[in-house]
């Protein structure tokens, strides 16, 4: 073997030897450094003879390229191995748990939800949302309403009063919504179309009432809503809350101080599972109370009940809350325990409307 | 809408199916009756037929009654039911005897009265098949001295109830206030048959033969007050004889959960069911003098007939006579001279009294009375003298005597009214398409007075009906007898635009800050609006306009001037149920006074414990630390930006309520004065008062004090303006005073080049090592955002200068060496 041949076969073990790019540089320094052992053979190149440059250049320049390509794949080969190394080093485990991302964390409540889904069906019929105060006077709740003096309502032990004042006037919680329609009338000319949500109170606490609890109230004034009108509203009202295709109903003649006619309202529901099914079945369910606008208090809200004209209903909110998304329990509404809201209440983004759907 | 029934105010009426008929000449059945009841108006809500209970039970006869070889006080009957072999059956019974036909309950029967069901026994050795019922076994009565003796053709074999005529379903209805003719059977059978199911038997009471003046007078007296008592119609029946009811009176009373006591008493319950007409009879032997019906005098007592004494004032209508207090009016008779089996002159009143001061004194004394539930209503004033005949012909028929004649007190009011009523108003209140006969037909088999043969005519309700006053009423009574099924639904018209926005800049507002809320971890509540006394004071609450006088406890006296104690309490509430660390949050009214304008929505919520944004408690990624002032404040912005609150021109306030940390927490203004929002850490002794374990970081933002947007011109959002050129960023960091505010130092950074300076964040806080006591480090990172060229190194330089001497001459600090 001749002398390069020896030099060649020495480097190339040694680059195959070098673990890491360090050792590998030492060999190239080694080999292809200012001094290195091929460098070294390079400068004898111009002490030859023409002819014997004539050989041994191509025979050392050949050795030194094949060295730098070695030491070129050498080298990926090095690197690919570190890269792993460290990646192999760098692993985790990727099934820890994260923590719930803050919007899955929050919850609306279902009141707040129902509300809106409530503004979003009758959004789309022109209603407007009418609001007013929790506090009312004896005249907005009751008297403009045509509750008769002496009516049972207006006692204590169903109304929340305060103390009189020096006028002798008594304030109260609003027992209804309704004390928002007089408001409404006697604020804005008709044609009127709004939907009154709110909180309203009674004296009572039991295994199905809460001293607070929410009604929606609707009203319609113009110059020829009947009926007819108010029953097609009310249909098509249902068919789209409980999100079902029909929905039967039954509308029973009733008694309130306020309309005239006056009707309690029933849907067909099924009572045989656990929960009650709003649609289906043999059995009746009532849910709300409706009729013409009572003609004395078109009157108290000074217009002319033989111009005027319209209905108005109103059904408990937490109630049909309750029936949609099968709550058992009135009084857990106002509890806040985290694991029901978090259980019936509703995920932040799923904002209620008619071109997505009011629930999911 | 009072939609929930109140007790009071809709209370039910029974009646049986037989009972009916006795008013209403009908095909229809049971079904179709109940059906028609609830579709027009008078709803039904229960059925329930006696004889269902009673099915197994059937008549045998005691072919043979031997003595009990083991017991002497048993018997061994053999019972012949009618089929197959004669039955052994052990009875106990005194009266179980050879040839007594009784009622059989066979093994498999359920016995109610005894809450069992049957099977084959033995007792004291000998096989009983069965058993012979009392009354008390079937809940007929309480009479349980021996078994049901039935006459001896009764026929064995056939079912017991169907014999007995207690296949009579009882029928109950839910009665609204405004319909006082439907306390009688016969008001429900007249609207029955105004709606197709029958004719109305008028039922006429046979006239009464009178001997003689009634001896005793009545006198109203109600001095120069108003009176309560229209008229007192009274007459004496002399002689009669007073003892049990007969049986037919007795089954229909029991039916519908009456007592029976005796015949007088039965027959003054049976017409105030039967048309509605309370009647009350006084032994005349026990009454001393003529009555008074005048006022009660302030502590005067009245013993009633249920065994209690209630005291009465002016505001309660009695009867007297020289004895004192007889009667409370038109509720309660009194004890003192109730009838009993030693009755032989009685004294049968048929009155009408005010209805308000009836409802009243019922609800004043707490009576609730079949007579008060009827007065309250509203008694037909044009019964009141036959349905002083109608008892008194009673009776007559069931204990005889001698009536004389009636005198009456005061006179029969005259309740006869008009209404104009264009046929018109049925179709444009209700929809409903009827020709005027249809309108008339039902008016007037509803017993309305119709005249006039145009368009319009004049209608006169009938006596019975208080409850119409106009002609709203009159389309009601037509609708609901035509049936509202007949209403076709009618769309309402949608108008000729698309849909606009309907909310109020208040309702929008109060929706974003709710999403916003929820995605930040919040969960949102529904706390009471009215707190205690104790959590009201402690927030600045508590004023005496907003307490109310008959709060349902102590907890639930004041209106809340707060969000913060309620959502305190009920983050305290999940604690105690193992889970310490939650957010939430409500959006809700607070009461600054009873008027509309005192009353605010607020966006409020709480974090406790360890419930930051980014979840409470230990996770293997970091723990979370305990809530501070900040996280507070995060989420008071978030809602302020979330509704469109001007952000960039919030100004940050050291200064909090009471309720608050002194020291952590604040107040997010625009301007000097107007307050948008409040944020810090509950301050700890509050927390102690109200058993709060902490910490607690609240927040309270005022969504109605966020200033209207202006109107905009235009929804562009015009043109962005961005430069090509790379920003700059320098950071500085000054010794100041520890006390001195961030803000401040920021301000004064941001205004040193408002040309440049794009954004000034401060990055670093520190105190310690390095940094004289008294002094903090603050260092901020200015991004300048060059305009037309790039930046040079003394341009610069110039600005840092600036920012520097801007820094120094408003804080006082010096440059960090």
């Amino acid at each position: 073997m001749s002398e390069l041949e020896t030099l060649e076969s020495d480097i190339l073990a040694a680059i195959s030897a070098a673990d890491t790019e360090a050792q590998l540089e030492e060999v190239r320094v080694a080999a292809l450094g200012k001094k290195g052992s091929v460098s070294e053979k390079l400068k004898t190149l111009g002490r030859m003879s023409p002819e014997e440059r004539q050989v041994m250049g191509p025979a050392i320049n050949g050795l030194k390229a094949r060295i730098t390509d070695a030491l070129g794949t050498r080298k990926d080969v090095l690197k690919d191995a570190a890269l792993s190394a460290r990646l192999e080093a760098d692993r985790v485990d990727v099934t820890m748990p994260l923590r719930r991302p803050p919007a899955e964390e929050g919850r609306i409540h279902p009141v707040s939800q129902v509300i809106d889904e409530l503004t979003a069906i009758f959004a789309d019929m022109g209603f407007a949302i009418a609001e007013g105060p929790d506090i009312e006077t004896d005249h907005f709740n009751f008297t403009a309403l045509n509750f008769p003096v002496g009516h049972p309502a207006r006692e204590m032990h169903d109304t929340f009063f305060f103390d009189p004042k020096e006028n002798g006037e008594r304030m109260l919680l609003r027992t209804h919504t309704s004390p928002v329609q007089i408001r409404t009338m006697t604020s804005q000319q008709p044609p009127i179309r709004v939907i009154i949500p709110g909180r309203t109170y009674r004296c009572d606490s039991d295994q199905t009432h809460t001293p607070m609890f929410h009604q929606v109230e609707g009203l319609v004034i113009d110059k020829e809503s009947h009926i007819g009108h108010l029953k097609w509203i009310l249909e098509e009202f249902c068919k789209a809350f409980f999100e079902v295709d029909n929905v039967k109903m039954r509308f029973r003649p009733s008694f309130f101080p306020f309309t005239e006619p006056s009707m309690e309202v029933d849907v067909g529901c099924d009572r045989s599972g656990d929960e009650i099914r709003i649609g289906e079945g043999n059995d009746w369910l009532e849910i709300l109370g409706c009729g013409m606008v009572h003609p004395n208090v078109i009157r108290n809200c000074g217009l002319d009940p033989d111009e005027y004209q319209g209905f108005a209903w109103g059904m408990g909110i937490d109630r049909i809350a309750m029936l949609k998304y099968g709550m058992p329990d009135l009084r857990a509404f106002f509890d806040a325990d985290v694991r029901w809201l978090d259980h019936y209440g509703f995920r932040p983004l799923d904002m209620p409307t008619l071109f997505g759907g009011l629930s999911r | 809408m009072l939609n929930e029934t109140n007790d009071e105010e809709t209370a039910t009426m029974k009646f049986t199916l037989s009972w009916l008929k006795d008013h209403l000449d009908t095909d229809a059945s049971l079904d179709e009756i109940v059906e028609k009841l609830t579709l027009i108006g008078l709803e039904v809500e229960g059925v329930h037929n006696p004889a269902e209970a009673l099915k197994p039970f059937t008549i045998a006869r005691v072919v043979a009654a031997r003595p009990h070889p083991n017991a002497d006080r048993l018997k061994v009957l053999t019972v012949d039911s009618g089929s197959g072999e004669p039955l052994q059956i052990v009875c106990g019974a005194p009266n179980a005897r050879e040839g007594l036909v009784g009622v059989l309950a066979r093994p498999g029967a359920y016995v109610p009265g005894i809450d069992l069901t049957l099977s084959i026994g033995k007792i004291r050795d000998v096989e009983s098949f069965g058993m012979m019922c009392s009354e008390r076994e079937l809940e007929l009565s309480d009479e349980h001295t021996g078994i049901i003796d039935l006459p001896s053709d009764a026929p064995v074999g056939q079912s017991f109830a169907a014999y007995a005529g207690l296949d009579d379903p009882v029928i109950e209805i839910g009665l609204t206030p405004n319909r006082p003719d439907c306390t009688g059977v016969h008001g429900i059978a007249r609207d029955l048959a105004a709606a197709g199911l029958g004719k109305l038997k008028e039922g006429r009471v046979a006239p009464i033969e009178t001997s003689g003046a009634c001896p005793v007078d009545v006198r109203l007296d109600f001095g120069d007050t108003p009176s309560l008592c229209p008229a007192f119609a009274l007459r004496l029946v002399r002689g009669v004889k007073n003892g049990p009811s007969p049986k037919w009176l007795q089954k229909r009373l029991t039916a519908i959960g009456l007592r029976p006591i005796n015949a007088l008493v039965d027959i003054t319950n049976y017409v105030t069911f039967d048309r509605g007409r309370p009647l009350h009879v006084f032994d005349a032997a026990k009454v001393k003098g003529d009555l008074v019906v005048r006022r009660g005098r302030d502590g005067e007592e009245v013993l009633a007939l249920n065994e209690k004494t209630y005291t009465v004032d002016d505001s309660v209508c009695v009867i007297a006579d020289e004895n004192g207090l007889e009667s409370i009016a038109g509720i309660m008779g009194g004890e003192h001279t109730g009838c009993d089996e030693n009755t032989t002159d009685v004294l049968l009143e048929s009155a009408l009294w005010d209805a308000f001061n009836i409802a009243q004194t019922g609800r004043k004394l707490g009576i609730n009375s079949d007579a008060r539930y009827r007065f309250e209503r509203g008694v037909d004033p044009n019964y009141c003298l036959p349905g002083l005949e109608q008892g008194t012909r009673m009776i007559l028929d069931l204990c005889g005597g001698t009536p004389t004649e009636h005198v009456l007190a005061g006179a029969i009011p005259d309740s006869e009214f008009t209404i104009d009523f264009p046929y018109s108003e049925v179709k444009r209140l209700s929809g409903l398409s009827l020709t005027p006969p249809e309108i008339k037909g039902i008016l007037t088999r509803l017993g309305f007075w119709v005249a006039g043969s145009g368009d319009t005519v004049k209608v006169a309700p009938p006596s019975w009906r208080p409850d119409i006053e106009g002609k709203a009423d009159l389309v009601e009574e037509v609708m609901r007898i035509a049936g509202v099924d007949l209403i076709p639904s009618t769309p309402l018209s949608r108008g000729t635009h698309v849909g606009q926005k309907v909310l109020t800049t208040g309702q929008i507002r109060r929706n974003h800050a709710r999403r916003a809320l929820a995605v930040r971890g919040l969960k949102e509540a529904v706390t009471w609006s009215f707190i205690s006394r104790e959590q009201a004071e402690a927030f600045d609450g508590g004023a005496s306009v907003l307490k109310l006088a008959n709060p349902i406890s102590s907890d639930m006296s004041d209106m809340r001037p707060s969000l913060i104690p309620g959502l305190a309490a009920a983050a305290q509430r999940n604690a105690d149920r193992g889970y310490a660390d939650v957010a939430l949050f409500e959006i809700g009214q607070v009461f600054a006074d009873d008027t509309p304008e005192g009353q605010a929505m607020v966006a409020a919520g709480i974090r406790k414990g360890t419930a930051i944004m980014s979840g409470a408690g230990r996770h293997w990624s970091g723990n979370a630390p305990e809530v501070t002032v900040f996280d507070a404040r995060a989420d008071a912005e978030a809602v302020l930006a979330a509704i469109g609150a001007p952000v960039d021109k919030l100004m940050v306030f050291a200064e909090a309520p009471s309720w608050y940390h002194p020291g952590r927490s604040g107040e997010l203004r625009l301007g000097p004065k107007t307050v948008l929002a409040r944020f810090g850490e509950l301050h700890p002794g509050l927390l102690e008062k109200l058993d709060i374990d902490g910490p607690v970081a609240a927040f309270e933002v005022f969504v109605d004090a966020v200033p209207e947007a202006k109107a905009k011109a235009s929804r562009s959002k015009g043109a962005l303006q961005i430069s090509e050129l790379m920003p700059v960023r320098r950071d500085f960091a000054f010794i100041v005073d520890a006390g001195l505010s961030a803000e401040k130092l920021l301000k004064a950074a941001r205004g040193a080049e408002k040309q440049l300076i794009a954004d000034v964040s401060l990055f670093d806080v520190y105190a310690g090592k390095g940094v004289p006591d008294g002094k903090k480090s603050l260092a901020i990172d200015v991004t300048l955002q060059p305009r037309q060229k790039t930046l040079t190194d003394e341009e610069i330089d110039a600005v840092s200068a600036r920012i520097v001497a801007a820094v120094e001459k408003a804080t006082g600090g010096t440059l960090r060496g």
